[in-house]
């Protein structure tokens, strides 16, 4: 099969991917700014509001001659921030609803234009909406002997334009974005900026929708910029990491369309919307997997803390037990289960894994039906207690937390207490206060 | 021209069972979307409905499949709406699973429901386009209404989803008014807020899996957004506003069948959806409590009382230094306004009757004098406040007390002589604490 594949590739397939992925580096480098200044939708409203540019445009000049129809869609798109903008402002209406109401209008105006004027050509919604890139090579023009799509080429344009923006405008940008009123008092026009950025966005949906369909764009917009900023909080790591990610959607999107579907017997289907597929399923990776903000590494940092409370209480248990009142008395292992989950400690099994951890780690040894502590495992309890006991004598003396309460927000702080906070709470206690408030010895610390 | 007419007519009576069907199908979306819109306009998530709509596409695409293998046509609307129906659901679920594991914003979270979902709706279509059967051209309308070749089942379908739409509405209107506007003290006060917004959330998914047969999948989100937004200019209450924007979901609905019916190709989905907007410019500018005329009438009127309070002060002021009756001039320099401006002023406090014009010079007439007594009143009260009470320099209270001064009610000056009754002295005119034009108090 994978043979068969690489003798089924060809240039023009090469140039497909070539550009889908320039479309994709255009718009994720806008995409990271966008999203950063809680402005995602703009693509998908600009990419349906440019419909009456096209149709104007068409109906003015009488040709699909692109020039024509990019200046009207592009003049339109800017008009959509613009008048998303006015109304918001004067009308005093949100501004998600404000965008909504200007994109659809113009959409429904674009629809009635098409369907009035432009209904006896080939100005087919459908072809703005899902774009023709596998018709990629139909329209090349010859470049130093090259054969090379017009389409990459206006992607590679608008690619340059973009990168160029962000390149220069980079300290101006990153200012903006995060603190505006910073920005202002800096000189800053941040409205000049504001409007540049959109020019581009409009700029960029539609030189790249021709190309690779509004779908692909309003994905590409959002979603590799979205994914990148789940794996990082530095705006120039999240930059490079979006732009890898639109080229590497545009990669699998395509070898996706063609392969996936052989798995039910069937053609290749639609390149750009497996492109926007792509980026969904990188976006569930990093949900997944990224470092900080990944579920799993979440759910591991949240299943090791439990780990590490689980296996104090034990050792602060051993220790309690130890005691002159208490010395020789056998509680068994599932004795302690039920001891700990009854304070809102682990369940049973993280009980035992607990308990496998310290034995492994030498500082409690089997005995019986119950267990007890080594000297490294006592030296580590005392530490604990200490902690446990110092913070009942500064709760009660100094927050005047009463005696019956003191155990319970201890045991909650003991976990989280670090050896300098351990020694300014014995700093602040007194010497008479050797014992905690109930009476019991503070161990000595190390 | 007569048969053009007759038409209409016959149109405006509904005469064709086809044009009663659509017409009353469409008319009932507008004012379920029109419902729904107003509490998710209120929430702040006008945009939900646009991504949820565009997230039905797969489903669509896939029942169709689903259907075709099984031997159907593939055009059965239950099937394909169930299909909607439930990737609608699986967005919504996308959606609300983001915002609760994820620190993605609201914005980026809608794009990527939206975009992926659609997406993945788009590779599906390219699938179902290759199939033996595929026909595939019921799917594309779906994307764009196919409002005319509306059946009795499908105008039921509507009814049916939208009553229960608003019953639900209807039932929980006290829960979702809460939810609107103190999310957090209805958490606090014990209601399921997440129910309360996955459910409305839900209707929404309703509303517009019944839209994509009126108006298409890109047109539903006017319907969600427009009336809604058009009825938040006529009114505050809530109340108020969920009947307006009911009503401007369909009358632009009714209208917009009427005319897509009477008209050759006017793409019903498209005028319903202009109409709306329309009625939205209009409210915009004409909405009685918000609009724009509103407002501007509400602003001048506080520019005119104010400037009028001014020239009240300056003549005033000036007669408390002997100067009973001023030139022009004398008032132009007392504040950094123009020579138009105080003319106005003073032409409007002539007809008034509180100051007469004695050639080239002005004065206080006795009403002029009462009221520029309590209008100085007010302003000295308020500076001695100020320096009092709040610590504001001498040389700056005069400015700051502009500011507040014309917005001071009855109960707030007898607060004011309250509160300052040392420092006024028994006086029934206290004297400014700061240098009025170089005579020093």
């Amino acid at each position: 099969m994978i043979a068969e594949f690489a003798n089924s590739w060809t240039a023009h397939d090469t140039w497909i991917i070539t550009t889908g992925a320039l479309a994709a580096v255009a718009c994720s480098l806008l995409g990271c700014f966008l999203v950063l200044r809680k402005q995602s939708m703009m693509g998908d409203a600009i990419s349906h509001a440019v419909l009456p540019g096209l149709a104007i445009a068409f109906i003015v000049t009488e040709s699909r001659g692109s020039v024509v129809m990019f200046i009207g869609a592009a003049v339109v798109g800017v008009l959509t921030a613009v008048f998303t903008e006015t109304v918001h402002r004067i009308g005093k209406v949100e501004q998600n609803a404000s965008m909504g109401v200007v994109f659809t209008t113009l959409f429904a105006l674009g629809l009635l234009l098409i369907e009035n004027a432009a209904h006896h050509v080939d100005l087919d919604p459908g072809c703005v909406l899902y774009g023709a890139l596998e018709l990629v090579k139909l329209n090349s023009v010859s470049v130093l002997g090259m054969d090379i799509p017009q389409a990459a080429l206006n992607c590679g344009a608008v690619t340059l334009l973009n990168a160029l923006f962000v390149f220069v405008c980079f300290k101006e940008l990153r200012i903006a974005t995060f603190d505006p009123d910073l920005a202002t008092t800096l000189g800053i026009n941040a409205m000049a900026l504001h409007y540049g950025l959109m020019t581009l966005v409009a700029v960029t949906v539609v030189a790249c929708f021709e190309a690779v369909g509004s779908i692909m764009v309003i994905a590409m917009l959002v979603v590799p910029a979205a994914t990148a900023q789940l794996w990082t909080k530095q705006l120039g790591t999240m930059l490079a990491v979006a732009v890898s990610l639109g080229c590497g959607c545009a990669v699998l999107g395509h070898l996706g369309a063609i392969l996936l579907p052989r798995l039910v017997n069937q053609p290749a289907t639609n390149t750009q919307g497996m492109m926007a597929v792509m980026s969904g399923v990188f976006l569930a990776v990093a949900v997944l997997l990224a470092p900080q903000q990944g579920i799993v590494s979440r759910i591991v940092r949240r299943i090791t803390l439990s780990q590490r409370i689980a296996a104090e209480d034990i050792l602060g248990m051993l220790y309690r037990l130890e005691s002159p009142v208490t010395q020789g008395t056998i509680v068994t292992l599932p004795d302690m289960s039920s001891i700990l989950r009854a304070s809102g400690g682990v369940g049973s099994t993280g009980f035992r894994l607990a308990l496998r951890k310290l034995t492994r780690d030498g500082k409690i040894v089997r005995a019986g039906a119950g267990c007890g502590l080594t000297d490294a495992g006592r030296a580590a309890a005392a530490d604990i207690i200490r902690s446990h006991r110092l913070w009942e004598v500064y709760l009660s003396h100094h927050l005047g937390v009463p005696l019956h309460e003191l155990h319970f927000a201890a045991e909650q702080l003991e976990h989280v207490t670090t050896p300098a906070m351990q020694q300014e709470l014995a700093n602040s206690a007194t010497d008479s206060e050797a014992r905690d408030p109930h009476g019991r010895e503070i161990p000595k610390g190390r | 021209m007569w048969d053009f007419l007759s038409q209409i007519l016959q149109s405006l009576q509904l005469h064709h069972y086809n044009t009663r069907v659509v017409v009353s199908g469409v008319t009932v979306f507008g004012a379920t979307a029109g419902v729904i819109g107003a509490f998710m306009l209120l929430r702040k998530r006008s945009l939900t409905g646009d991504a949820l709509s565009h997230a039905t596409l797969p489903g669509v695409c896939l029942a169709f499949m689903l259907s075709v293998q099984l031997g159907g046509t593939g055009k059965s609307l239950p099937v394909l709406l169930s299909g909607a129906m439930i990737s609608g659901l699986s967005g919504l679920g996308v959606m609300l699973f983001l915002r609760h594991w994820t620190r993605l914003r609201e914005d980026s979270i809608l794009g990527i429901v939206l975009s992926v979902f659609f997406g993945l709706g788009v590779v599906l279509q390219g699938m179902a386009v290759n199939m033996k059967q595929g026909q595939a051209a019921g799917l594309s309308s779906f994307i764009y209404g196919r409002t005319a070749s509306m059946l009795a089942a499908d105008a039921w379908l509507i009814v049916v989803g939208a009553l229960v739409a608003s019953l639900i509405c209807a039932l929980l209107f006290k829960e979702l008014t809460l939810l609107c506007f103190d999310q957090d003290f209805a958490g606090a006060q014990g209601w399921p807020v997440l129910f309360l917004d996955s459910l409305l959330m839900f209707l929404v998914a309703v509303v517009t899996v019944i839209g994509l047969q009126a108006v298409g999948l890109v047109l539903v989100v006017a319907m969600l957004i427009t009336p809604a937004a058009a009825a938040r200019f006529w009114t505050d209450r809530l109340a108020w506003m969920v009947w307006g924007s009911a009503l401007i979901g369909a009358a632009s609905g009714l209208v917009g069948a009427l005319a897509s019916a009477m008209v050759p190709r006017l793409p019903a989905g498209a005028v319903i959806v202009l109409i709306a907007s329309a009625m939205f410019a209009i409210s915009l500018v004409f909405g009685a409590k918000r609009g724009l005329i509103v407002r501007l009438l509400q602003r001048r009127h506080l520019h005119t009382s104010t400037s009028s309070q001014h020239i009240l002060r300056a003549l005033f002021e000036l007669r408390e230094h002997g100067d009973e009756a001023v030139p022009l001039e004398s008032l132009v320099q007392k504040r950094s306004w123009t020579p138009r401006a105080v003319r106005h002023a003073l032409a409007r406090a002539v007809r008034a009757g509180y100051v007469r014009q004695a050639g080239d010079l002005w004065c206080l007439t006795e009403a002029g004098g009462v009221q520029a007594h309590r209008v100085v009143r007010n302003h000295r009260l308020w500076e001695i406040y100020l320096v009092s009470h709040a610590d504001v320099a001498t040389s700056r209270v005069d400015r700051e007390a502009d500011r507040i001064e014309h917005v001071l009610g009855e109960v707030m000056v007898a607060r004011l002589e309250k509160k300052l009754g040392n420092e006024l002295d028994g006086q029934r005119m206290p004297p400014s604490p700061h240098v009025i034009n170089g005579h020093h108090p």
